[in-house]
């Protein structure tokens, strides 16, 4: 069973692996810098289907069943379906789930549902009564954008700490054995309320629930950064991800320079006219499971601690003037059959 | 360790205030000074444009200024309509920001794009109901302040 380690970390006596994993992205997705990591990159935000909604489930589907095909399964020899969307009443995964046709759970934590659906299959996994669980989340730019803020074809400026939700859909398959990278701790975030108010400055409303978990983990387990390959938020974004910087610093944990954000991979912000980068389900999903999920495989980093940040409001909490509750929560995986056992030579780049 | 934990926490929430300034302070900025410049020009484009077209129907069709005004305002709203459409309306407004949305076009632009946006809802409990979601409280408060001032008017001019 799952260990608890001081306050908000477990630790997975039988990590499960990552067997495989599905990606697949928009246009604008598709032109960032991990482009040519995603699976299938689609070139129309509708892809042909007749609503943006629709849309949204056809990606989140094509991406189970790329993850699926990738190592010979069906959906079939699943035990469990776990997903989540930004969508009202997480539609997008429900109506997948309905075409998958397995056992399902709907998770929905925000921008955070991809390490929220990572750390509840691995403890579900942990239990032994499971072998292959899929878990996949989804968003999309112009779904999220009627439902959170204004009609696509609306003229209006952009600020530039704003934000661009993230069109694509990550799917992992976990197992309980397997090859591949383990999903090996877990820390589970506590909803933190700094005032913030305003919906298009997530990333400064998140920064503070990603700092404490982070410092959180690090307390926990008496690990440092320099203990990890990687260090990633999930869509915190230029701004907000400075601010979580000068937090953690402030805790006494000076980050190294390595410290990212899928935001901020997964587009190029300078060229590609975004803002202050991507957010959205989608962001830390296609960004962990395409490029991070190929560097572990590859051996290119041994040790990832991924910290996806979600804002936990509605459009009329908003509007009724309550703050933006934000959490975040962290889940470490890592290569753990190659780690260097005393003296050992630390694995290849 | 885990009681430093506990009280640096406690430490970093009381700071909620002085978190609240530093977002505040450190918020990246528009160019204030760029952002009223295109305001201006876009906005002076457009007026141009409309005392163009009251201009021209007002030689035309041979009639007043004033009642020129009425088929300049629908030909600039039909344009807004038309580019919002095409999906270009939000490109130019990226730029032009105030200069677009406060005359006619911007009114024109927010019903256009949300009868768009609602359109896969249906007719009725989309576009129709969905279309004055922006431009609903413009029309409320518009219709609120005439009310008012034709009051202030009938006692005082009249």
């Amino acid at each position: 069973m799952a260990k608890k380690i001081n306050n908000q970390t477990y630790r997975f006596d039988h990590p499960p692996s990552i067997l495989s994993t599905g990606t697949v992205a928009g246009p604008m997705e598709g032109e960032g810098p991990c482009g040519h990591d995603f699976d299938i990159v689609y070139h129309d935000l509708t892809l042909n289907e007749n609503s943006f909604e629709a849309a949204e489930r056809s990606m989140m589907l094509a991406a189970c069943n790329l993850a699926l095909g990738k190592i010979g399964l069906n959906a079939q020899n699943l035990d469990l379906f776990m997903a989540g969307d930004l969508l009202n009443q997480i539609v997008t995964s429900s109506f997948t789930a309905k075409s998958i046709g397995v056992p399902y759970l709907g998770i929905y934590n925000a921008c955070s549902s991809s390490a929220e659906g990572l750390l509840l299959s691995s403890f579900l996994m942990d239990t032994g009564a499971f072998d292959k669980i899929a878990l996949a989340v989804a968003s999309h730019f112009a779904s999220s954008e009627r439902q959170y803020r204004y009609p696509t074809e609306y003229g209006l400026k952009r600020k530039p700490f704003q934000q661009r939700t993230v069109t694509g859909s990550g799917c992992a398959i976990i197992g309980k054995e397997g090859p591949g990278p383990k999903i090996t701790m877990g820390t589970i975030g506590i909803v933190q309320d700094f005032g913030q108010i305003d919906p298009l400055n997530m990333g400064a409303a998140m920064a503070p629930a990603a700092a404490l978990t982070i410092a959180a983990h690090f307390e926990d387990t008496g690990s440092s950064p320099e203990d990890y390959d990687l260090i990633v938020t999930g869509d915190l974004r230029q701004f907000g991800h400075s601010l979580c910087k000068d937090l953690l610093e402030k805790e006494g944990f000076s980050m190294p320079d390595s410290f990212n954000d899928c935001g901020m991979l997964v587009y190029d912000i300078h060229t590609q006219n975004v803002n202050s980068g991507g957010s959205g389900c989608g962001c830390s999903a296609i960004v962990t499971f395409s490029q991070l999920y190929k560097k572990l495989k590859d051996k290119e980093i041994n040790r990832l601690f991924l910290v996806a940040t979600g804002a936990l409001h509605s459009p009329t909490t908003v509007q009724q003037g309550e703050n933006i509750p934000c959490i975040a929560h962290g889940v470490v995986i890592e290569n753990i059959e190659e780690t260097p056992i005393k003296g050992g030579t630390p694995p290849c780049k | 360790m885990k009681d430093n934990a506990k009280n640096n926490y406690k430490s970093l929430k009381t700071n909620m205030e002085e978190y609240k300034n530093k977002v505040t302070s450190k918020e990246p900025k528009t160019d204030l000074f760029l952002d009223m410049l295109k305001a201006f020009l876009f906005g002076g484009l457009i007026c141009l444009i409309g005392q163009f077209l009251t201009d021209v129907y007002s030689s035309i069709l041979h009639i007043s200024a004033a009642e020129a005004g009425s088929p300049a305002s629908a030909t600039l709203i039909f344009i807004s309509t038309l580019l919002t459409g095409f999906g270009v309306f939000d490109k130019i407004a990226k730029h032009a920001g105030a200069g677009l949305s406060v005359p006619v076009t911007g009114f024109a632009n927010s019903m256009s794009s949300a009868a768009l946006e609602f359109r896969r809802e249906g007719f009725v409990l989309g576009v129709g109901s969905k279309m004055f979601s922006l431009a609903g409280s413009v029309i409320t408060f518009g219709v609120v302040t005439a009310f008012l001032v034709g009051i202030l008017f009938s006692v005082f001019v009249s």
